[in-house]
């Protein structure tokens, strides 16, 4: 009687061990670099961050130490290795925040619904409608600068953007059959959340993941280039394009450098995310032929 | 005769090289219509798009040839395919609303195939329009060119796709399934304008289905398919009178028709048991922010089921029936009256429901795709309702759980697998075991067998049956097949936008069926054999006029 129920093949499982492809490999051997150089660089940094190599400025790359002169006459390699250090770590941290922040609250907006939702959703709206930098920039104003703030601050601004893709997935998620006989079992808010949404949300988030790193280097960043993030002598790499920004009359290395820097780093974990779209996309029209 | 379409030995395979048609040859002859038939995943659908030269993307054609008026379909090119599509060979859809640009008049995309093929002038197109909308017998044909796709009915859509397949007078027409979303009652009427207005214009046609009882209406012949592969084909009369092949004859086995029973004079005056479930005066409507009164999707509805028996609710969709299943599982309270179970009132809310309340009814879902996460295993679905709802030890629900797996004539390896691995019936099974886990009082099942293939879908019901027979499990079950309804209820409730306009016991109810609406229901069930539609439309002439009126006026006040 079950002879023309055939069941649906094992597909195999496609997804973290094929090869990245040449561009992928590159992009992750980038980001693990950096990341290793950042951590290491006390250890291999030729010189201290604030320590002056030199009485000239903008010194071309080869001339003083390995690409030369800040605007100080500081090293701009151990620079550049400290702010790897400090902007990589704060826009980690500021991600982490966002995704706790976000996630919760939109998977929570989600599963709750009604006035909840209405109360949570609105509120969050007008942050996320405020354009994100002068929200920052009030912030930081009305505070003062630290890591703590700057890590609290974009974590947050960044949440509202995490929060509402969480909700609209928790949303999707909740109308499925399955969640309704956990509801109809009368599960409660908490294991609904960890058991049925965040699996089931786990593949869109990662890749918001991704994106949300990205973005809070550049807010970060640009928090810096206007003086309000990260304080001098302190390395960052928004700081170094700030205060390097007379070197451009000169042609110096000392104001692309860290520029050059911010863009690797975003351009590979941007890349990264691709190809995990392209990929899911992938999946998705197998399953859809299988 | 003419060959219309030749399709020889056709073979197909995805581009991974995996054999998707094998070795399938038949041809349609001028004004002959063809049903291709089987289960999902034999390919039908596949092979009628061949027909136009169109292959799904990830597939690719491996042999064979597809004649369409004598030229190859397969190595035309995109021009030539193009310039042959729509004037030569049209395609229906399975679901008109996904087929029509929302945003556009109807009328401007029924018109402008023809058009761009200049064949007709604008004009010419129009007033053709009118004309088939007259000969489909829609409401109002001079004024629907100017309404949007969502301005008509379900079945309206339905016959304006075929409208708009017609519009270049092609020499073939696919039909995919074109009444399988519809209702019963809308399925008759379409299938009627189908097969007359197919006979008036003499095209030929390929028709892809399930469903052997509608294809024995329209049909001429009929090629039976099976993964892939022709198992047997024939006249419509033989494939029906005298199956020569197994799988034939099984599919024959599976089709749902009412059966015809007397009214029996009661002998069983015996008082029926104990209700398990009542429900009185339930009233339920969709919650909407910012309105206070919703309109109300069930009005004042009052059954008992009793201990050990099958009600059995039917009603077309829209009518009320899943949120009926909602409101007694709790999952939308209602909004005016009250559930009992075994004599005491179950609170509005789940929360409130105390956890043997909430053991006691379990809900078995339409979709057996999305009923389990697909993120946890089968077992670990299964694991959590039993350690939710009992105090087993994990050794101890192992057991219980190949336990259960076996009652539904599974192997208990299964449970193993991830829930995608899993055949639609398979999943179903499952479903039905973990709902059954819990020894629940009564069992809701929401059209189980909907989204099944026949053969699996009778195997279901089975199932349910050996239920009902060996534990005597209390079942309400949710269909809008009363056909499917007839092989396992002792009680019917027939429900009609939010009422209940009929509630007597099975056999009362086909013997005798007093309201007009399931006479039309009863009437509306093909029977499996050639001739039925001609028949039916002879005593229901009078009946379907009158539901194109209130259907008119539905749409009419949209």
């Amino acid at each position: 009687m079950t002879l023309h129920e055939q069941p649906v093949q094992a597909s195999t499982k496609s997804g973290m061990l094929s090869p990245l492809g040449l561009s992928g490999t590159i992009a992750v051997g980038v980001l693990i670099s950096f990341l290793v150089v950042g951590l290491a660089a006390p250890l291999i940094a030729p010189h201290g961050y604030s320590e002056v190599i030199s009485d000239m400025s903008f010194l071309p790359v080869g001339e003083a130490g390995l690409l030369g002169t800040d605007y100080l006459g500081r090293d701009l390699l151990s620079r550049l290795l400290y702010g790897a250090r400090t902007t990589l770590l704060l826009a980690l941290a500021a991600t982490a925040i966002a995704f706790v922040f976000g996630v919760l609250g939109g998977a929570a907006a989600g599963i709750l619904g009604g006035r909840w939702d209405m109360a949570m959703s609105r509120i969050n709206d007008v942050f996320f409608g405020f354009p994100q930098i002068m929200l920052a920039l009030i912030v930081v104003s009305a505070v003062g600068t630290s890591y703590t703030v700057l890590i609290v601050t974009v974590g947050f601004i960044e949440g509202t953007r995490v929060y509402r893709i969480a909700r609209a997935l928790a949303q999707n998620i909740m109308t499925m059959e399955f969640v309704q006989i956990s509801i109809a079992r009368g599960e409660n808010m908490g294991w609904i959340l960890w058991n049925e949404i965040l699996p089931n949300a786990a593949v869109p988030l990662s890749t918001d993941l991704g994106l949300r790193f990205t973005y809070s280097i550049l807010l970060l960043s640009a928090l810096s280039f206007l003086g309000l993030g990260v304080q001098p002598p302190a390395a960052d790499w928004g700081v170094m394009v700030r205060e390097n920004l007379t070197g451009l009359h000169f042609g110096a290395a000392a104001a692309l450098m860290p520029a050059l820097a911010i863009f690797s780093v975003t351009l590979s974990v941007n890349h990264l995310v691709d190809l995990r779209l392209s990929r899911m996309q992938r999946d998705i029209s197998e399953e859809l032929l299988s | 005769m003419s060959k219309v379409l030749d399709v020889r030995s056709l073979r197909m395979e995805t581009e991974s090289g995996v054999p998707i048609i094998d070795d399938v040859s038949f041809s349609v002859a001028s004004g002959e219509v063809v049903a291709l038939i089987g289960e999902s995943g034999a390919g039908k659908s596949t092979i009628g798009l061949s027909a136009l030269g169109y292959k799904r993307p990830g597939l690719r054609f491996s042999g064979g040839q597809v004649l369409l008026n004598g030229q190859d379909m397969l190595s035309a090119n995109p021009a030539e395919l193009r310039a042959r599509r729509g004037r030569e060979v049209a395609y229906v859809a399975q679901s008109a609303a996904a087929a029509f640009n929302a945003v556009h008049r109807l009328g401007s995309q029924i018109t402008e195939a023809p058009q761009q093929h200049g064949i007709m002038s604008r004009t010419e197109a129009e007033e053709q329009l009118v004309r088939l909308a007259r000969q489909m017998q829609l409401p109002d044909p001079e004024n629907i060119a100017r309404r949007y796709p969502h301005e008509v009915s379900g079945g309206q859509l339905q016959r304006l796709m075929v409208i708009m397949a017609m519009a270049c007078r092609p020499d073939l027409l696919v039909f995919d399934e074109p009444t399988t979303a519809l209702d019963v009652t809308t399925q008759v009427e379409v299938l009627a304008a189908l097969k007359e207005t197919l006979r008036d214009s003499g095209a030929s046609a390929v028709y892809v289905s399930h469903d052997l009882a509608v294809v024995a209406q329209i049909a001429d012949r009929i090629v039976v398919l099976r993964n892939g592969r022709m198992v047997e084909t024939g006249t419509t009369a033989q494939i029906i009178e005298a199956p020569q092949q197994t799988y034939t004859r099984e599919l024959l086995g599976a089709v749902n028709t009412v059966p015809k029973l007397k009214a029996v004079p009661r002998e069983h005056t015996a008082r029926p048991p104990a209700p398990i479930v009542e429900l009185k005066g339930i009233q339920a409507a969709y919650p909407k922010y910012g309105k206070a009164d919703a309109a109300p999707v069930l009005h004042d509805i009052n059954i008992s089921i009793p201990k050990g028996r099958v009600l059995g609710v039917i009603g077309e969709s829209g009518s009320g029936k899943s949120t009926l299943a909602k409101v007694i599982s709790g999952l939308l309270p209602q909004t005016g009256g009250e559930v009992l179970l075994d004599g005491q009132v179950l609170s509005k809310r789940i929360r409130s429901r105390s956890l043997a309340q909430r053991r006691d009814l379990q809900l078995v879902v339409q979709m057996p795709d999305l009923a389990f996460n697909p993120a946890r295993s089968i077992a670990s679905s299964l694991d959590r309702q039993l350690a939710f709802f009992t105090d087993l030890s994990a050794k101890a629900r192992k057991d219980r759980i190949a336990d259960l797996m076996r009652m539904v004539e599974l192997d208990p390896e299964i449970t193993q697998r991830m829930p995608h691995q899993l055949s639609g019936g398979q999943k179903q099974r499952v479903s039905l075991a973990r709902a059954l886990s819990t020894e629940p009082a009564l069992l809701l099942c929401d059209e189980v067998t909907s989204a099944l293939d026949t053969v699996v879908a009778a195997s279901i019901v089975d199932l349910l049956k050996k239920f009902k027979h060996d534990i005597g499990q209390s079942m309400m079950f949710i269909s809008h097949d009363i056909a499917t309804v007839a092989k396992l209820a002792d009680y019917v409730a027939v429900l009609k936008a939010g009422c209940v306009v009929e509630l007597k016991p099975l056999r009362d109810l086909l013997s005798k069926p007093e309201h007009p609406y399931t006479q039309m229901l009863l009437n509306a069930v093909p029977d499996l054999r050639p001739g039925w539609l001609e028949s039916h439309r002879g005593d229901a002439g009078v009946r379907s006029a009158e539901h194109n009126f209130s259907e008119r006026n539905r749409t009419g006040a949209a």
